[in-house]
């Protein structure tokens, strides 16, 4: 028995001993890939970047189709969406960002990049450029939002001590934000390909865009920051001199003039027949696109797909029970001007204010900049091959209206004696979501494909964060604010003959109402309204809280715009008259648009939140919260 | 047996409910802005101010909204607290304190206390009276300018603003007239007057009150908000 003991006693101890091995205890891990491991091998480090590619922060974008709807664009018919139309004001707080754990993992990529010596001398140079463009519209993005920021170019390390107060950085001055983004632009322009056909991750060209952008934003910043003296801050946290505005518009001029040199992209002009259309497929055609310089890509079947088709297709033709939740409003679709440069509201009444008749809703919208139905699903118009089914109700001789209050609802209409379809397939029926509420259905981006509207097979349709055209109205505006009226009409001249428009703009015509109208109309729904009436300081005076009718001068910049319109099609039901089935329009106000938008002062800058302050107590508030 | 554990366990559930809350805070913190005595009315929801209770860790101010009459009020603990108005809320500058010769505040509070704050507004609106008839709400009011030295301002506009609730203003008025600053002859008894549209469902009121908007500050001055029959 005792023998036993020690025979197993000794097994034990042999086997005890065995194990003492320095190795088994340092085994590389399989479940984790480790720093030495990634930075020798270029296609692990891509994984990393495109990591930090997918966080690019963004406001407006097609995966967040709601965000339209914030301001007086469009209209969200989806029943859960309905208080940002309730709501007076704008949070504080809203749109803020403050993501300095994305930061950090950038400012150690280049720390590692740098530091790597198993990478290739090319690779690594587009790695490092790379990062450090994603850091700068990391930090572009911050200005943007919360104005000048702790500029931090170092991953920053807790040393245990019990006292932080050494990584507690003061915010920087806006403007030395923007010149961080500029300068930044300048120094890796170089080590990024120039290749326009890479179009999901930094180029020459977008260096060159972004710089453009940032500039022009904080010249305007400068410029009509005087008449917002309460929007500053006594540290320059927030508010740039406006002696800097020229200096600025100098360098925005100089970039894009730089990019439009390199003859690399170009507007986008494969249907030159169909101008519209055109500009439709600008946003949906992958293939050989000239005009995109920067996109987030989607690929079916990957796993990488987006919704906005599916999200946003009429009811009517719609693959699945939904769509139709975005609903451009009558204030942007009356934007669009008339094709001999001028602006007019709808004439769907005449003088004396009596209904005028039309054969077809299109009508109405006939002679109009190209863009509108390119931008805009219009009554009467067509989406994956079929006319979508935009109309109210039947209009009687004496007035009244014969609606439903479903989706091609079915009455009985007086004479008659068979149900008969009395409104749209798409409606509008007034408080029905995925109806078009205001009468409109967005085009912009939404992917023809068969199946695209599918939940099963979603769409992969990219979304373009910079494109030429807005490199070339960023030009326009930065020759006109330095006085260059002639060559800011060339600019705006070859954006609008895409657009239709055949009677070129002379340097007389170009005032700064333009400027904001031509981007309004070129740029809708690409997230720029916000930035831009930021940086005009023109948000506070068209969401100014009043409660005032639709402007009969969608021309000027400044006219008041809080409330979403709609503009409801009807067909007349008069037998025996010339009218009988012709169409007429009326101007309609959604009953869940309750309130008018105001944007306060406050506003401009959002809210760094009182956890970030409070850790931090060299963040300074910014003003009018 | 088993009944009474259970009537012991839920006692001591409610027992020990006692043992680790805190009392609500007790102490009303109340007052108006005022000038002179006289208070000013601003817009709802768009005027604070803060407090503060120095000695803890974290910082963080309370806000404490001023109503449309001028009026607020702040259940608070006890403490001894510092109040800020800061420089772009309201359409007045503070007053320096006589203590602390700054804009701060001090205040103690032992128990409930009503605490009206004098400031220095940029106008007032004096005598502003309100008639209704005939579909129409008229009203005939005076302007008087209070800070004249270099930091006085201009007036952007005065308006008249008439809505279903006693929540009157630019937000919720059903009609309104506006008159320019520039456009403005006179500071004595001017005259205003809007039509009333029509309301579903029917009253035979509406709230009134008149706004002077400095330029160069955000938030407008109030005259009280009156009902009119019409």
């Amino acid at each position: 028995m005792k023998k036993i003991h020690y025979v197993s006693f000794l097994v034990l101890m042999w086997v005890g001993w065995s194990c003492n091995d320095q190795k088994f205890l340092d085994k590389d891990p399989t479940n984790i890939l480790t720093n030495d491991k990634v930075w020798q091998s270029p296609n692990l480090v891509l994984t990393v970047l495109v990591d930090l590619y997918d966080r690019y922060p963004e406001v407006q974008s097609t995966e967040k189709w709601v965000e339209y709807a914030n301001f007086d664009e469009a209209f969200a018919s989806s029943a859960g969406e309905y208080y940002r139309h309730k709501n007076q004001e704008y949070n504080y707080d809203w749109w803020n960002y403050w993501d300095y754990g994305y930061l950090r993992e950038m400012n150690l990529f280049i720390q590692k990049c740098t530091a790597a010596t198993q990478l290739d001398e090319a690779s690594k140079k587009r790695f490092l450029a790379e990062a450090r463009y994603l850091r700068a519209s990391f930090y572009f993005e911050e200005v943007k939002r919360m104005g000048g920021v702790p500029l931090i170019l170092e991953p920053l390390q807790y040393d245990f001590s019990g006292d932080p107060t050494y990584l507690q950085y003061a915010r920087s001055k806006e403007s030395e934000i923007y010149d961080f983004v500029i300068s930044e632009m300048e120094a890796i322009k170089n080590d990024l390909p120039s290749d326009p056909n890479i179009k999901s991750r930094a180029t020459k060209g977008l260096a060159l865009a972004t710089e453009a952008r940032a500039a022009l934003y904080a010249g305007s910043i400068a410029k009509y920051g005087v008449n917002t003296p309460q929007v500053a801050l006594p540290g320059g946290e927030v508010g740039i001199e406006a002696s800097k505005a020229t200096a600025y518009f100098q360098q925005s001029l100089k970039a894009s003039e730089e990019l439009i040199a390199l003859g690399q992209y170009a507007l986008y002009l494969k249907k030159p027949t169909d101008l519209s259309d055109n500009f439709a497929s600008l946003f949906t055609d992958k293939s050989n696109n000239a005009e995109a310089i920067f996109v987030k890509d989607f690929k079916l079947k990957s796993g990488k797909t987006t919704d906005w088709t599916i999200i946003n297709q009429p009811r009517s033709v719609a693959e699945e029970q939904q769509g139709g939740r975005l609903n451009p409003s009558l204030n942007l679709v009356q934007s669009f001007e008339k094709l001999d440069n001028t602006f007019a509201t709808y004439g769907y009444t005449d003088a004396s204010g009596a209904n005028r008749y039309f054969s077809n809703p299109l009508e109405l919208f006939a002679g109009r900049d190209a863009r509108l139905a390119g931008t805009v699903i219009l009554p009467g118009s067509q989406f994956k091959g079929k006319t979508v089914d935009i109309w109210a109700g039947y209009l009687l001789t004496n007035n009244t209206v014969i609606s439903g209050d479903n989706f091609g609802a079915r009455k009985v209409l007086p004479g008659k004696t068979i149900e008969e379809q009395v409104v749209g397939f798409d409606g509008p029926i007034d408080g029905l979501e995925f109806s078009a509420q205001t009468g409109f259905y967005v085009r912009k981006y939404q992917d023809p494909t068969v199946g695209s509207g599918q939940l099963g097979t979603r769409s992969e349709v990219w979304w373009i964060r910079y494109r030429y055209a807005e490199v070339i109205l960023n030009a326009a505006e930065a020759a006109f604010e330095l006085g260059q009226n002639a060559k800011a009409a060339g600019y705006l001249n070859q954006v609008r003959k895409r657009a239709g428009f055949t009677k070129d703009l002379v340097s007389a015509d170009i005032t700064f109402d333009r400027i904001v109208h031509e981007r309004k109309v070129e740029l809708a729904f690409e997230n720029h309204i916000l930035w831009d009436m930021k940086r005009w300081r023109l948000a506070h005076v068209v969401w100014n809280g009043n409660a005032t009718e639709l402007t009969t001068q969608p021309g000027v910049a400044t006219e008041t715009s809080t409330r979403i319109f709609g503009l409801w099609p009807y067909k007349v039901y008069a037998p025996g008259t010339e009218q009988n089935g012709k169409w007429i329009f009326r101007k309609i106000i959604p009953s869940n648009v309750t309130n008018p938008h105001r944007f306060r002062l406050g506003n401009y800058y959002s809210l760094i939140s009182e956890e970030i302050r409070s850790n931090n107590p060299k963040i300074v508030k910014n003003p009018n919260q | 047996m088993k009944k009474y554990l259970f009537l012991l366990l839920i006692g001591s559930l409610v027992t020990s409910c006692k043992l680790d809350n805190y009392d609500p805070p007790a102490s009303e913190l109340k007052g108006r802005i005022v000038y002179k005595g006289e208070p000013i009315g601003v817009e709802y929801n768009n005027v604070t101010f803060e407090l503060w209770e120095p000695g803890w860790g974290k910082k963080g101010s309370i806000n404490v909204n001023v109503d449309q009459d001028g009026s607020y009020a702040t259940q608070l603990f006890d403490g001894n607290y510092k109040l800020i108005i800061p420089s772009y809320q309201g359409p007045f500058k503070s007053i320096p304190n006589a203590e602390t010769k700054s804009d701060t505040i001090p205040v103690q509070l032992r128990g409930s206390r009503t605490m009206d704050i004098e400031v220095l507004p940029y106008y007032m609106i004096r005598n502003a009276t309100f008639t209704g008839g005939e579909k129409k709400v008229s009203t005939q009011f005076s302007i008087e300018k209070i800070i004249t030295d270099a930091s006085a301002k201009n007036i952007e506009e005065v308006a008249l603003y008439i809505s279903k609730t006693s929540f009157v203003d630019v937000r919720t008025n059903i009609a309104s007239q506006v008159i320019k600053g520039a456009d403005l002859k006179t500071m004595n008894r001017i005259q205003m007057q809007v039509t009333v549209p029509t309301i579903t469902p029917a009253q035979n009121f509406v709230f009134a009150r008149v706004k002077l908007k400095v330029s160069g500050v955000e938030d407008p001055i109030f005259s009280a908000i009156q009902k009119v029959t019409y």
